[in-house]
Formats: C-alpha cells, sequence, structure tokens
C-alpha cells in the first residue's frame, strides 16, 4: 500500500516536473523542475531497493549536473525567458505521442518472461550498496576503469574548450567558418 | 500491487515527454536539459527490471549512464561555451549552413 | 604436305598483319612487295598441294579444338582435297598476280599501305573457306570474305557512293548469310556433325524434306554470295571499289563461293533433284537476265561485272544439274579470264583518269597495245571461242543442259552465249577501236607499268591455254566429285558445238560490224526495251520504293512512336522520377539539428512499429 501510493506520488510529480522543464519558456523554472524531477527520479530507486543508485542520482545529477548547468545558464544569460520558434508544434507532439502509445502497448503486452534468467542475482541478506560494491569491482571492474578514465578524459576536454587561454588555438579557423558562413546566409 | 509494467509504463512516459522537448527545444541548453530525461528516463527502466528479475545488472547499467551523462554534460557545455563566443547565441537554427 | 597446307594458308594473314602495322602511314613500297611475296610463297604452296592430291590423298588436318561444349564438337580442322585444291590454285594465282598489279595500280594512293592489308586479309578469309572441313569454318571464312570485301568496295570511304556501295553488299551478304547460317543449324540438328564427311556420309538416308530444307537454305546463301537473283544488286554497285578488287573478289574469287558451296555439298544436293533444278533454272535465268543488262550499260567495270552475274549463272546451271567438275571447271576458266579483263579494264581506267564511260573512249588500241590484246583474248575466251579457256567449259555446260534434256534451260544458255559475245566485243570495240572520242573530252591516255603488264601476262596465257587441261581436271577431281558421261551421238555432239560458236561468232561479228561504223541509231535508245534494260529492268527503283522507303518510314515511326514515346519515355520517366524524388527528399538533408531530430524521431517510431509486429517474444 505504501509503496503504491509512493510510486503514484512520485509519478504524478516527476511527469508534471518534466513537463515544465520541456514547456517551460523561462530557462530558469525548466532547470528548476528538471532538478526536482531529478530527486523524485531518485525515489524510484529507493522504492526499487537500489539505494545506492538513489544516493548516485543525487549526488551526482542534482549536485554535480545541476550546478555545471546553473552555471552555464549564467554564462549563456539564459536566465531569462527564452525565444523559440518551434517549427510544426502538432507534429512533435503527434511523434512523441505515437512512440508513448507504442511503448505503452508494448510493455502492457504480457511479456514472456521464461528465458531470463539472473546473471548477477541479489545476494539475500547482504544491503544493496555492498551487493553493488561486490559486482562492480568483480565483474564490471574493466567498465568502472574505463567509465573512470572517460569522466577524466571529459573533465579534460571540459577544461579545455571552457578555458580563456585556450581559445586562441580554437579560433584558428574561424576566418574560413566564417567566410563559409556568409556563403551559407547569401 | 505495483508490477514491472507500472515502472515500464512510468519510464516509457518520461521519455516521450523527453523526446516533446528534444523535438520542440530551440536552445541548445535546454536541447541537453531534455537528454537527461530521456537519459533518466531509461534508468527507471532499468533500475525496475533489475529488481523484478533479481538482477544487479540493470543497476550496473544505470550507474554507468550516469557516468556517461556527467561526461556528456561537461564535454556539451564546453563545447556550448565554445559556440557561444563565437556567435553569441545557442539558437539550433543558426547552426544550419546547409540550404537543403 | 602439312607444312604446305600451313604455308599456303598462313602467309596471306601474316602479309595482312604486317601490312596492317603501317595501315595509316604514308605509302611504303615494302608493304605492297612484302604481301606479294607471301602471296607467291602461298602460290607455291597451293601448287605443290595441288600435284600432291591430284596423284595421291586429300591431305587433312586437325590443327586445334574449336568449340567444344556438350555434344557439339568443331575443330579447326583443314582439308585439301582436289576440289579445294583446285580452289586454293585458282584464289592464289590469281591474288598473286592482283597483288603485284595493284602495286602499280595504287601507286599514287595515299591509302597504299592499308589496301594491301585488306587484301591480304581477303586471301587469309578465302582460304579458310576453301580449306575448312566443317560448315562452322566454312561459315567464317564466309564471314571473313564479307567483311573484307565490304572495306575494299568503301576503300575510299570518302566518297558517298562507294560506302553506300560497301554498305548495300554487306547489308545484302548479311540477309543471305542469315538463310546460309540457318542451314548450318538445320545441318547440325539433324546430322549432329558440321564435319563435311560426317555429313555428307548420312545424306543418302536422311529424310528428304530436311534435305530440301537444308540445301534451300545453304543455297540463299550461296545467293547472295554470289549475287544471283534477287540479291544481285549488290555486285554492279560493287564497282566503286579499286579495280584490283573488282578483278580479285567480285569476278574470281569471293563470288565464286557459292558455287563452291553447292559443289562442297554436292552428295546433298545430289539428293534433292527439287532443288538441284531450282538452282539450274535460276542460274539460267541470271545468266540471260544480266546479260541482258550488259548489252546496254555505258559503264566499263559495270557490263564486265555483269558478265560476272551471268557467268555465275552458267556456273549455277551447270552444278545444278550435277555437272559439278563442270561447273568447278567453269569456275576456273572464269576467274583467270575475267581477272585479265577486269585489269585490263583497270589499265584502261587509269589511262582515262578513272572516267568509265566507254562513249568517250574509242581508238585506244593505238596508245594501249598490249592492254588491247590482252582484253580481247579475254573477250574471246569470255565469248567462248575455240580455243580458249571459256569455249571447253562453256561449251561442257550447255552439252549438259542438253544431254539431260532440258531444253529450255539449254535454248537460254545458247541465247545468253551470243549476248555474251555481243556485249563482249561491243565494250572493245567502243574502248579500243573507232573514232578517237577521248580527245574532245580532252584525256591523254598513256599505257600502263611495263610490271603491270608482265603480271597480267600469266593469267592471259591460261585464259588460253586453260581449256586445254579439261581431260586431267576431269581425271583429278572425278575422284570426289561425280561425273556423269554424256552420250550424245557423234552428229549431234559436233552440231551442238558449231551451233554455239556460230552464235558466238555471229554476236562477235555483230558487235564488230555495227560499232566500226558508229553503233546503232540513237532512236534505239527512246524504245521501251533499252530504257528498261538501262535501267536494270528497275529492279534498284523498285528495290528503293517498295523496301527501302517503307522500311525507312517504319524506321521513322518507330523511333518516333515507339522509341521516343514509349522506350525513351520510359526511361525518361523513372529517370525524371528519381531527380523529383531527389529534389523532394533533399529537403531533408537541411543541417538543421531540429529536423534532422525529428526525423530520428519518425525513425524510432517506425523501429517500435517493427519490434512490435515482429516482435520474437510472441
Amino acid at each position: 500500500m505504501f509503496e503504491a501510493i509512493a510510486f503514484y506520488l512520485f509519478s504524478a510529480v516527476t511527469i508534471v516536473m518534466f513537463t515544465i522543464t520541456v514547456m517551460s519558456k523561462n530557462a530558469l523554472y525548466s532547470m528548476s523542475a528538471l532538478a526536482a524531477g531529478m530527486i523524485m527520479i531518485s525515489g524510484f530507486f529507493f522504492l526499487l531497493g537500489a539505494d545506492f543508485l538513489g544516493v548516485v542520482q543525487i549526488i551526482v545529477y542534482t549536485g554535480a549536473v545541476m550546478a555545471l548547468y546553473a552555471f552555464g545558464m549564467m554564462f549563456f544569460n539564459t536566465t531569462r525567458l527564452v525565444e523559440e520558434k518551434v517549427r510544426a508544434p502538432k507534429l512533435v507532439f503527434l511523434l512523441s505521442g505515437l512512440s508513448a502509445l507504442l511503448l505503452v502497448i508494448a510493455f502492457t503486452a504480457p511479456i514472456v518472461s521464461d528465458h531470463i534468467e539472473a546473471i548477477y542475482p541479489v545476494v539475500d541478506g547482504v544491503e544493496n550498496p555492498q551487493a553493488i560494491g561486490i559486482v562492480l569491482f568483480t565483474k564490471y571492474l574493466v567498465p568502472f576503469e574505463v567509465a573512470a578514465v572517460m569522466l577524466l578524459v571529459a573533465m579534460i576536454a571540459g577544461i579545455i574548450l571552457a578555458g580563456k587561454k585556450m581559445d586562441e588555438s580554437l579560433t584558428l579557423k574561424v576566418d574560413a567558418d566564417d567566410e563559409f558562413q556568409k556563403k551559407g546566409s547569401k | 500491487m505495483i508490477t514491472l509494467s507500472h515502472y515500464l509504463i512510468v519510464s516509457a512516459i518520461l521519455f516521450c515527454i523527453g523526446l516533446v522537448g528534444v523535438y520542440r527545444r530551440k536552445n541548445l541548453l535546454l536541447l541537453l536539459f531534455s537528454t537527461e530525461i530521456l537519459l533518466n528516463a531509461v534508468n527507471i527502466g532499468f533500475a525496475a527490471v533489475s529488481k523484478f528479475y533479481g538482477d544487479l545488472t540493470g543497476q550496473l547499467f544505470a550507474f554507468f549512464i550516469i557516468a556517461v551523462a556527467a561526461s556528456e554534460v561537461a564535454v556539451g557545455l564546453g563545447l556550448f561555451i565554445v559556440w557561444y563566443k563565437r556567435r553569441g547565441t545557442l539558437d539550433v537554427d543558426s547552426m544550419q549552413s546547409m540550404h537543403g | 604436305m602439312e607444312a604446305y597446307l600451313y604455308t599456303a594458308l598462313f602467309a596471306p594473314l601474316v602479309g595482312s598483319l604486317f601490312a596492317a602495322l603501317f595501315a595509316d602511314r604514308p605509302k611504303n613500297l615494302v608493304t605492297g612487295i612484302a604481301t606479294s611475296t607471301l602471296l607467291f610463297v602461298s602460290w607455291i604452296s597451293s601448287v605443290v598441294l595441288l600435284i600432291h592430291v591430284a596423284h595421291g590423298e586429300a591431305v587433312h588436318v586437325r590443327m586445334m579444338d574449336w568449340i567444344q561444349a556438350g555434344g557439339l564438337s568443331i575443330p579447326f580442322g583443314f582439308v585439301v582435297d582436289q576440289v579445294s585444291a583446285t580452289m586454293m590454285f585458282v584464289v592464289t594465282t590469281v591474288s598473286t598476280i592482283v597483288h603485284i598489279y595493284s602495286i602499280g595500280y595504287m601507286d599514287h594512293d595515299r591509302s597504299f599501305n592499308r589496301f594491301f592489308a585488306w587484301l591480304s586479309a581477303f586471301v587469309f578469309s578465302m582460304m579458310v573457306l576453301v580449306m575448312s572441313d566443317n560448315f562452322a569454318g566454312l561459315f567464317i571464312g564466309w564471314e571473313g570474305v564479307g567483311l573484307c570485301s565490304w572495306a575494299l568496295i568503301g576503300f575510299w570511304y570518302e566518297r558517298d557512293s562507294a560506302s553506300w556501295a560497301a554498305s548495300e553488299a554487306f547489308i545484302m551478304n548479311r540477309i543471305a548469310d542469315l538463310g546460309m547460317l540457318i542451314g548450318i543449324f538445320l545441318v547440325y540438328w539433324n546430322f549432329g556433325s558440321l564435319q563435311y564427311d560426317v555429313v555428307f556420309a548420312q545424306a543418302a538416308g536422311m529424310d528428304s524434306t530436311i534435305l530440301m530444307m537444308v540445301t534451300a537454305f545453304l543455297f540463299i546463301g550461296a545467293m547472295g554470295k554470289s549475287a544471283q537473283f534477287p540479291l544481285h544488286t549488290w555486285l554492279a554497285d560493287a564497282m566503286e571499289g579499286p579495280t584490283p578488287v573488282s578483278a580479285l573478289i567480285h569476278a574470281a574469287t569471293m563470288v565464286t563461293a557459292g558455287v563452291y558451296l553447292v559443289i562442297r555439298a554436292n552428295p546433298l544436293y545430289g539428293e534433292v533433284p527439287e532443288v538441284s533444278l531450282f538452282v539450274a533454272s535460276l542460274g539460267a535465268f541470271v545468266a540471260i537476265f544480266a546479260a541482258s543488262m550488259a548489252l546496254v550499260n555505258r559503264d566499263l567495270k559495270r557490263i564486265i561485272a555483269y558478265s560476272t552475274l551471268s557467268q555465275l549463272g552458267y556456273m549455277f546451271v551447270a552444278a545444278g544439274l550435277g555437272a559439278y567438275w563442270i561447273a568447278l571447271f567453269h569456275l576456273m576458266t572464269h576467274a583467270f579470264f575475267k581477272a585479265l579483263l577486269f585489269l585490263g579494264a583497270g589499265n584502261v581506267m587509269h589511262a582515262m583518269d578513272d572516267e568509265l564511260d566507254i562513249f568517250k573512249m574509242g581508238g585506244l588500241a593505238k596508245k594501249m597495245k598490249w592492254t588491247m590484246i590482252m582484253m580481247v583474248i579475254a573477250s574471246l575466251a569470255l565469248a567462248g571461242i575455240y580455243p580458249f579457256a571459256g569455249f571447253f567449259s562453256k561449251d561442257k555446260i550447255l552439252e549438259a543442259a542438253f544431254a539431260t534434256d532440258h531444253y529450255i534451260l539449254w535454248t537460254t544458255l545458247w541465247v545468253t552465249a551470243g549476248l555474251t559475245a555481243f556485249y563482249s566485243f561491243r565494250l572493245i570495240m567502243l574502248v579500243f577501236f573507232g573514232e578517237e572520242r577521248y580527245k574532245i573530252f580532252g584525256y591523254h591516255p598513256h599505257e600502263a607499268y611495263k610490271y603491270m603488264l608482265w603480271a597480267m601476262a600469266p593469267l592471259a596465257v591460261l585464259s588460253v591455254i586453260a581449256g586445254f587441261f579439261e581431260h586431267d581436271f576431269l581425271h583429278m577431281v572425278s575422284a570426289i566429285l561425280p561425273v556423269e558421261e554424256y552420250h550424245l551421238s557423234g552428229g549431234t555432239f559436233w552440231t551442238l558445238v558449231a551451233v554455239t560458236l556460230g552464235i558466238a561468232v555471229t554476236g562477235i561479228a555483230v558487235a564488230v560490224v555495227v560499232y566500226s561504223r558508229g553503233g546503232f541509231s540513237k532512236k534505239l535508245e527512246d524504245t521501251f526495251v533499252y530504257k528498261l534494260l538501262f535501267n536494270q529492268y528497275y529492279i534498284p527503283k523498285i528495290y528503293d520504293e517498295y523496301i527501302c522507303k517503307p522500311y525507312a518510314e517504319l524506321s521513322k515511326i518507330f523511333w518516333k512512336d515507339l522509341d521516343l514515346k514509349v522506350v525513351d519515355a520510359t526511361v525518361d520517366f523513372i529517370a525524371g522520377t528519381i531527380y523529383k524524388s531527389g529534389m523532394v527528399s533533399r529537403v531533408v538533408q537541411s543541417g538543421n539539428l531540429s529536423n534532422m531530430l525529428r526525423w530520428m524521431g519518425v525513425g524510432l517510431l517506425v523501429l517500435l512499429i517493427a519490434a512490435i509486429f515482429y516482435s520474437p517474444m510472441r
């Protein structure tokens, strides 16, 4: 009972929040709604018993990613209203609606689960973060390290791209690019 | 009783909300928000499947997806900064150089 | 003997390839001399082979396999028996002389080298034709000579008339070759082989309907190559080619290939008297038909061409009556004197700056004594005067017609003999005697080079003496050709000879008397008969009017209505559709990220539909 209430509550809030995120003209509202939605999603994770994932969700998304976005918004001066010309808005909803419909149909249809077997079963009596840790540092050690390297690369890339002095090398091609732009806009 | 289907349907709905954002957003930053929604919608699905089949693989997938998303934001924002410095705008239409 | 065989066969090819190397170069005397020398070598080999087969066995070699497919086995095999040895002797003799003669005749032509390349190629093809031991090889040679003939008729391709005549000859021959090809297919279909010996061995037991079809279709091929009615028009037009070509190809060798085919396939023709009779009848018809056209023509070479046509008719009569050896004998003697006649005509043309109208000549005997003598010899031989070669062979044909009770054929040929004598000497009189009309037109005739005359001399000698080899020849070819003895009483025989000689002499006498007095009156030219003959029975016009023009019209209809409106339109429509769809779908590639994302969404939708309807979970 508790689970059902929690599930419907989280679902409703998440859907509303994300809808605000994609529909709002105010970038600040969008970002705030996104952050709220992220936290609600971590609620789903707790409901599903994936405690560790829920914590990571809050820390990474709501903490790190949102902070980045906030800085980005300040940088790009998009804190106020965003002007967007949406072409063929009906098409957008038609495409998305159809996709949703099809997905729902696919998921409500009975799933034959006989042949699905757990490769890394949840061990009874072990807490979720501990179980994750065991699997992560045994079977998934290599992907984990690769992910770590990827994050490092992303960090360096971010620094280089956003760094002030670095853009001199990047702007070498600006002239050619601008000419191309002019030609294109003719 | 909340079943796997419930979670998957919520996941699908959230995913399609993300799609709406992807289709209609013109501002690159807000477009990136929509992609975050897509990723999170999928994460719910993974976590749910993980739970209902008693298999940790799903959770680990979600875990890696979060890592990828974080990297994506870092690189993406860096690229936006470069772009913004050049054009002074983040409108998608301003990136169009072909006529079609 | 094999070495001689290969030498005889391939020497002309080597010469041709050698000359072809210099084809686009300015005149190089070496090409002429080299090809002539190689031809001479080929001639020597042919003579050796002729002597060999005259006394002994035929030479049969199988050079290599050509086609081996399932039950079909066609080798490159060559046979030199009495018939092909005779043909080889004729071909190499005439072609050697023509080659040497051409060195002088083509002296000032800028395509001197190309000429010799084609001429030698022709000889090679002809050798393949006569030496092959199967129908397929014969067909290769057959097409080869057709090709070379086309190239040589159209040798001066910058002239419209020459290239037109070349194409006409080629197309006419292709029409006939289709018949020949069907004949060959039928042979293979029914006999299971294309080898002469295999096919002929089965000829006696074969169903007569099949044999009739086979022989009829093969004869269609022979009709085209030997220019028999109704496919005869190309031969007269082929005179557009250089005169040595006319002498070699359109008088002595290629046009006799049809006769050779009938002689070669005599075991088949011998089984079907109906077709043979048709062959003989058509031959007799063509003989008188062509001779009548030659009576009034004013063109030096065309007159000789018509006489060739007429003599081919004689050969077919002989072949059709079963007297194959006489046909072959006449083929040989005819080759000698007709080539001589053409080469003489070539001298005259040279002297007259390529003027062909015999009414613009006259009195050339003073300037061109030796040419005159040789042409008179050739004409006497053609007319069939004793002791010249033509007498023996032509007389034999008339004898055969009479002895087999074909009196209509005999009468036709007898009249033709008179006409032949008349037009031959009409030509001689108008060209060499009488008033010197050329002075009016400002020509300065001169005798040809000495060596050209010397080259012609062997032909003149052969034209005189060839007839005396009749019995040796008969003895030789009787080994493989059926020989019928005609039992005519002594009185009848001598009467026939006398009558034949009589009409020939009468023809000559009339021509000499009339044209030494300045010819017939002009009134005659207004009569219907004259016009009919002068316009070649209006046959070219009829062909043009009722075949070419409707065909052109039909082609136009097909071009404008069918090709442009259906075929082209279809193709254009496909191209246009693709082009338009490209123009329409080009919009997709706008480079706009938003649009591209939407297209991605469409793709996702499609994949979702596919996943649901083709789900493996079901």
